[in-house]
Order: C-alpha cells, then sequence, then structure tokens
C-alpha cells in the first residue's frame, strides 16, 4: 500500500487531494500566517498552563520592592566573565534627593543564578491539582522581569495570568457569536420571507448603535456586586451580541447564493430533509469563510475588553486581564515614570496581530479562485 | 430612484423608533430607578429630607407611577419638544450638556475623516501600482500595526512620547488659560496646537484599514480588460489610471461615507477619555459611571441617530454615482 502510494507523480496528488488539503497547502506557503499561528499556539499554550509558567504568586506582595522596574538578566557578569547559567543581579534601593521618588539600582555584589523547574510558591493547576513546580525562577534574592506595580506585586506573573483571561474571554464571546451568527444567519437565509425581514432588521439596528457607546452602556449595568465568574460571562455576551451581527450576514449571503445551486435542488428531490440539507450540502461549502471571518473577529473582542477593562467598567480586580493591567497606566504621568506598565499593551498588539495575519493567511487560502 | 429612496426612508423610520426603544431600555437598566437615585443624590449632598408624599408627587411629575409604555410614549413626546431630561450629575438640562459638546465632537470627526482621506488615498494608490515594492512592504507592515494598536493604548504610547520628547503636555483640547474664554482667533489656534495627536489617534486605524481596501480594489480593476486594451491603445499610463480605475476603487469609500463619520465618533470615545478631550464620548462614560441615565441614553440614540441618518444618505450617494446599482433594483 505504502509503495503504491510513493508511486503517484506530485501532478497527481494535486488532482486527488481534497479542498482541504489543497487549503493547508497554499496555507503553509503564507510565511506571516504561519508565523501568526506559531505566535498563537506559544501564547495559547502559556495562556493554559499559566500556573507552570509565572515564577510568582500573583497576589503576593513584595512591599519593598514597589514599583520597581524590570530587571535585566544577565550572561556577563561585571568582569565580563560568561556565565553559562543566567542570573540576575539583587537590588539597591535609593531615593533621588531632589524629587524623593524610588530609585532601584543593580546591587553588583549579589547575583542570583536562574533555575529551571524551580519549586516555589504552592497553587493549583487549573483549579484542580496542587503543584510548586515552575519553569523558571531564582531559588534566592526576586526576579521581577517585567518589574511590579504600585502594591509591588510581580508583573511578569500577572501579565501571563491575564493572558488566560483575555485570550479566552475572545474564543468564548467567537463561539456564542458564531451559534448566534450562524443560527440566525441560517434562518434567514435558508428559509426567506417574514424570518429573514425580521432578522435583517433586527441585524441593522445592532449595528445602527456605536459599538464602544453600546458596550460601554451594557457593562456599565452589570450589577457591581456580580462575581468575578458572572462579570466574565456577562463581558463575552455583550461582546457577543454584536460580534454575530456581520457572521449572520455572511452566513444569509452565502446561503442566498448556494440554495439556487443544482445541487442543492437535488438533494432536496432526493428527499433530505431541510437540516440535512444545511448541515450535509451548504454548510461545508461555505465553512472556510465562517472560519476567516471568526479568526478575523476574535482579535475585536480581545481589544474590545481591554478597552472596557482599561476604563473600569469592564472586568475588575481580582481577576486579572491585560486590560486590568492597563488601567494603571490611564494617566502619562504614571507611564512617564513607569513604562514597564504599557508591557500588557504590548501583548494585546502582538495577539492582534498575529490574529490578524493568520486571518488572512486564511483567507487566502481559502478562496479558490486566488 | 424615488422609490428606493421612499423605501429606504420608511426603513430608516422603523429604525430610529426602535433605537429609541433600546435608549429607553437603557435608561432603565440600572436598578433604581430616576427619582430615588435623584433624591439619594440630594440627601447625599444635605438637601434635607423628603417626606413620601414629595416622593411621591415627584414620582408623579416624572410619570413614574404610569405603566412601562406609557413611560416610554411620555418619554418620546417629552423628546419631540426638545426636552431629553434632567441631568442630576449636572443638573443641567441633558440637552445643554450634548450641544456644548457635539459641534467639537463633530469636528474632530470631520478633521479626522479628512486626514483618514488625505493619507489613505495616496498611499493606497501607491501601494497598488507599486504593488510588493520596498514602498508597498512599508506601507502594509504600518497599515498591519495601526489596525493592531488600540486607540487609547496609541493615545497613551504618543502623549508619553510628546511629553518625554517634547516637554508637552498634550491632554485636552485647550490650553488652561482658554478653557473658560470665548471663541477668538487665539483660542481657535491654540485649539490646532492641540488637534494633531487625537486626529492622528483616531484616524491611524480607519486609515490603516482604507489603505488596504483601495490597494485592493484597484489592484483588481488593473487587471480588467478595458485597462489593457487602453494601455494598448497607448493612453498615457497616468490618464489611464485616474480616468477609470481610480474611480472605480474609491467607490467602497462613497459607500462608507455615511457611516465613516459616528464610527469616528465612536471610536473617539475612549480616546477622548484618555486625552481628556472635551466631546461627547468622557461625557457618556461619566454618565454612565454616576448612573445618569437620561444623559446616557440619550448620548447613545443621539450617535444611534447619526449612524442611521448617514448611513440613509451614503445610500442615496451611492446609488446616485453608481448606475449599476440604481438600475438593479
Amino acid at each position: 500500500m505504502k509503495r503504491k502510494k510513493d508511486e503517484i507523480s506530485a501532478e497527481e496528488k494535486l488532482y486527488i487531494a481534497s479542498q482541504w488539503q489543497l487549503m493547508w497547502r497554499k496555507f503553509v506557503k503564507h510565511k506571516l500566517a504561519l508565523l501568526g499561528a506559531v505566535t498563537l499556539i506559544i501564547l495559547y499554550i502559556i495562556a493554559i498552563f499559566c500556573e507552570f509558567f509565572s515564577p510568582y504568586d500573583i497576589y503576593e506582595r513584595y512591599v519593598k520592592y514597589i514599583h520597581c522596574p524590570p530587571q535585566r538578566i544577565h550572561f556577563f557578569d561585571e568582569k565580563r566573565n560568561f556565565h553559562f547559567r543566567p542570573f540576575v543581579y539583587g537590588l539597591k534601593q535609593t531615593s533621588d534627593p531632589k524629587s524623593w521618588r524610588r530609585i532601584y539600582l543593580e546591587d553588583k555584589t549579589n547575583k542570583y543564578p536562574i533555575y529551571f523547574f524551580v519549586h516555589s510558591y504552592e497553587c493549583k493547576l487549573w483549579n484542580l491539582f496542587p503543584m510548586d513546580v515552575h519553569l523558571f525562577g531564582v531559588k534566592k534574592g526576586e526576579m521581577f522581569l517585567f518589574g511590579t506595580d504600585k502594591l509591588g506585586r510581580d508583573l511578569f506573573s500577572r501579565n501571563i495570568y491575564a493572558a488566560r483571561i483575555s485570550l479566552s474571554i475572545g474564543l468564548v464571546g467567537v463561539i456564542l457569536s458564531f451559534v448566534l451568527g450562524s443560527v440566525l444567519g441560517g434562518i434567514s437565509g435558508y428559509y426567506g420571507g417574514t424570518a429573514d425581514m425580521i432578522i435583517q432588521r433586527a441585524i441593522e439596528l445592532l449595528l445602527s448603535i456605536p459599538t464602544i457607546p453600546l458596550w460601554m452602556a451594557l457593562s456599565a449595568a452589570l450589577p457591581s456586586q456580580w462575581s468575578p465568574i458572572k462579570v466574565y460571562f456577562g463581558i463575552t455576551i455583550i461582546l457577543a451580541i454584536r460580534g454575530w451581527c456581520g457572521l449572520g450576514r455572511v452566513v444569509r449571503g452565502k446561503l442566498l447564493e448556494l440554495r439556487e445551486e443544482d445541487f442543492t435542488m437535488a438533494a432536496t428531490i432526493a428527499g433530505a430533509t431541510n437540516a440535512r440539507v444545511i448541515t450535509r450540502h451548504l454548510l461545508p461549502s461555505f465553512l472556510s469563510y465562517l472560519i476567516v471571518h471568526v479568526t478575523l473577529a476574535i482579535p475585536g473582542m480581545i481589544v474590545g475588553e481591554t478597552a472596557l477593562s482599561f476604563l473600569g467598567i469592564g472586568l475588575r480586580p481580582p481577576v486579572v486581564s491585560w486590560g486590568v493591567l492597563l488601567k494603571l497606566a490611564q494617566n502619562f504621568r504614571t507611564v512617564s515614570l513607569h513604562p514597564w506598565l504599557l508591557i500588557p499593551g504590548l501583548f494585546v498588539i502582538i495577539t492582534v496581530l498575529a490574529f490578524n495575519f493568520l486571518g488572512d493567511g486564511l483567507r487566502d487560502a481559502a478562496d479558490p479562485y486566488k | 430612484m424615488l422609490f428606493y429612496s421612499i423605501r429606504r426612508f420608511i426603513y430608516m423610520g422603523t429604525i430610529l423608533f426602535l433605537l429609541s426603544v433600546i435608549a429607553f431600555i437603557i435608561i432603565q437598566l440600572p436598578p433604581g430607578d430616576y427619582v430615588s437615585s435623584y433624591i439619594a443624590q440630594l440627601e447625599a449632598e444635605g438637601g434635607g429630607e423628603f417626606t413620601e408624599a414629595e416622593i411621591v408627587s415627584l414620582k408623579k411629575q416624572y410619570g413614574l407611577n404610569l405603566p412601562i409604555y406609557a413611560q416610554y410614549f411620555k418619554w418620546v413626546w417629552k423628546i419631540l419638544h426638545g426636552d431629553f431630561g434632567m441631568s442630576f450629575q449636572w443638573s443641567k438640562p441633558t440637552s445643554d450638556l450634548i450641544a456644548e459638546r457635539l459641534p467639537l465632537t463633530v469636528m474632530i470627526s470631520l478633521f479626522t475623516l479628512i486626514f483618514t482621506y488625505v493619507m489613505a488615498i495616496p498611499i493606497g494608490i501607491y501601494s497598488a501600482i507599486h504593488q510588493y515594492s520596498i514602498g508597498d512592504y512599508i506601507f502594509t507592515v504600518i497599515g498591519f500595526i495601526g489596525l493592531a494598536i488600540p486607540n487609547f493604548l496609541l493615545a497613551l504610547i504618543l502623549m508619553f512620547l510628546f511629553y518625554k520628547y517634547f516637554g508637552l503636555s498634550v491632554g485636552g483640547l485647550f490650553s488652561v488659560e482658554y478653557l473658560e474664554a470665548s471663541w477668538s482667533m487665539d483660542k481657535f489656534a491654540d485649539m490646532l496646537k492641540h488637534l494633531p495627536i487625537p486626529i492622528i489617534v483616531v484616524g491611524t486605524a480607519g486609515t490603516a484599514s482604507l489603505i488596504r481596501i483601495i490597494r485592493g480594489c484597484l489592484l483588481d480593476e488593473l487587471k480588467k480588460q478595458y485597462v489593457i486594451t487602453a494601455r494598448a491603445k497607448g493612453v498615457k499610463e497616468r490618464t489611464l489610471l485616474f480616468k477609470y480605475p481610480v474611480r472605480m476603487a474609491i467607490n467602497p469609500m462613497l459607500s462608507s461615507i455615511g457611516w465613516v463619520l459616528p464610527q469616528i465618533v465612536s471610536g473617539t470615545t475612549i480616546t477622548a477619555i484618555v486625552l481628556n478631550l472635551p466631546t461627547i464620548g468622557p461625557l457618556l462614560f461619566r454618565a454612565l459611571l454616576t448612573q445618569d441615565m437620561y444623559l446616557a441614553g440619550s448620548t447613545i440614540m443621539l450617535l444611534g441617530f447619526l449612524t442611521v441618518i448617514g448611513t440613509f444618505l451614503s445610500d442615496l450617494l451611492l446609488v446616485w454615482v453608481d448606475p449599476r446599482i440604481r438600475y438593479e433594483k
């Protein structure tokens, strides 16, 4: 059997390749899209196992190190000797004689080497499995790679935990709007008539309310005594309320087009039920468009959550998301004193870029005429 | 054309009606009603106690004893007479507050719109005719990054950079000495100095996406046969480019002209809060935080109305400009 496969030439392979194989081939050629995909996979792995990747407990306060700037990882010490094991210097705190601001200087006498798989604070992976191993850390002293906030909490760990909330909120929101969009858009496109009329007007209505003010109004209306979990789902629903409209339109347009095709007619005459026609014959022919649309919708939701939390009407502490962390950097005086508070913004930008690249690549791959 | 306009007009009416319902729902959303919050606020300020009778009469005055649909009609009736309700946070009529900020909001949006077009059209055309050149790649990368940076973050970063390297404090739209001053040439000049950052911040994302759209459309057009025919006939490249393909590529822009303005207003919301601009956005934000719901509801309704009317106008414009759409229906 294996030999037989080898005998098929490359050209023949192209002819017998399925739709998905063809798409995969085109997708792999799109270098930026691959880069985006790899970046996202890494980000999501970090988000899923954030307990393992964060060296410190995110609520632990290091009161001796308030607003401490990011520490640098060194391979060379002050005498230019190379160390195979990277290390950070200890910190010396002084204050600026004029402004009385805290200044942290590197204390070159103390070197803290960084180890992998360090046993440090206790936590529970996914709130289920107790563990104390973390990817890296120092055994003595402290290491704040992204600095600390005004309460002296490690921002590196907080950024990593925030990835879990920020990245998942886009996914959950998109799944919600995907379900809503394909069901309502499907009804609208396949049955037409009154249902179509009502759903299309509803979409037009929702699209005519400016997005950000609508989000703001709805999330400001979430009761303040709600638990973080409830607020989280509240926000995803708010993001999805607007998100499904675009998808609904795409689905409807595609269905209207495909409904008239011969193969649909053939299936109906052969006695297939509506559900079967939709799921077996129509859906596969525009699934790729849906996937592209969804990929491009996720970053919008992530930015939406970030913006809402940044304003203080989205997620609230003790939940950490990138938006919640950015809230610390709300005015530019704080930013000019502590620029590292903007690091979560960098994560947002990288994520959005990666999703855009991936979506672009998928769109090109899904388009058979390109 | 006339029939189409009338049909669109009826649609618009329906949607405006539904928008007002949504605005009303938003006003009703937070727990408690207007009078209770009003009373709570007055009492907190030490305005004395209210008797039961006074509360009942206040509630009657605002029609809170009526069933919900009657409240809605009463509210709409008042709006039609120009009464948008009182903002208890500012102790001013809501309509005054909005009227104060609307001109500035529209002005910033208009400037942003001009900025977007002035930047995007030449760059889009350049990128299309020099496809895959270094310039095209540079603009593509800048465009992608412009799309990926959330507005408010860009605002923060620009403010930080301006503060650090030019020592400029860039918040607000006016310097302190002009805040309360009436309009004069000096105040106007002062405002122009503060305008670039908001315009760049709000316009970047729009510019980036418009460049992509124009580039894509123009590339599609340039591949068409009439272009090849014209070129074969020896039409000069420049004439060839601007006579038809560019006009075609600008079409999608026209269809967006209506809703771009409200979209910019919406996009400015968060930026305006960060940059402390005297526009509608921060007004809405503060109203939502303090549950000043008449103000919030009216603002959202107004923004929605702007969008709907804008879309209506742009649909008409598109039909008028593009005969293919006109004859289709």
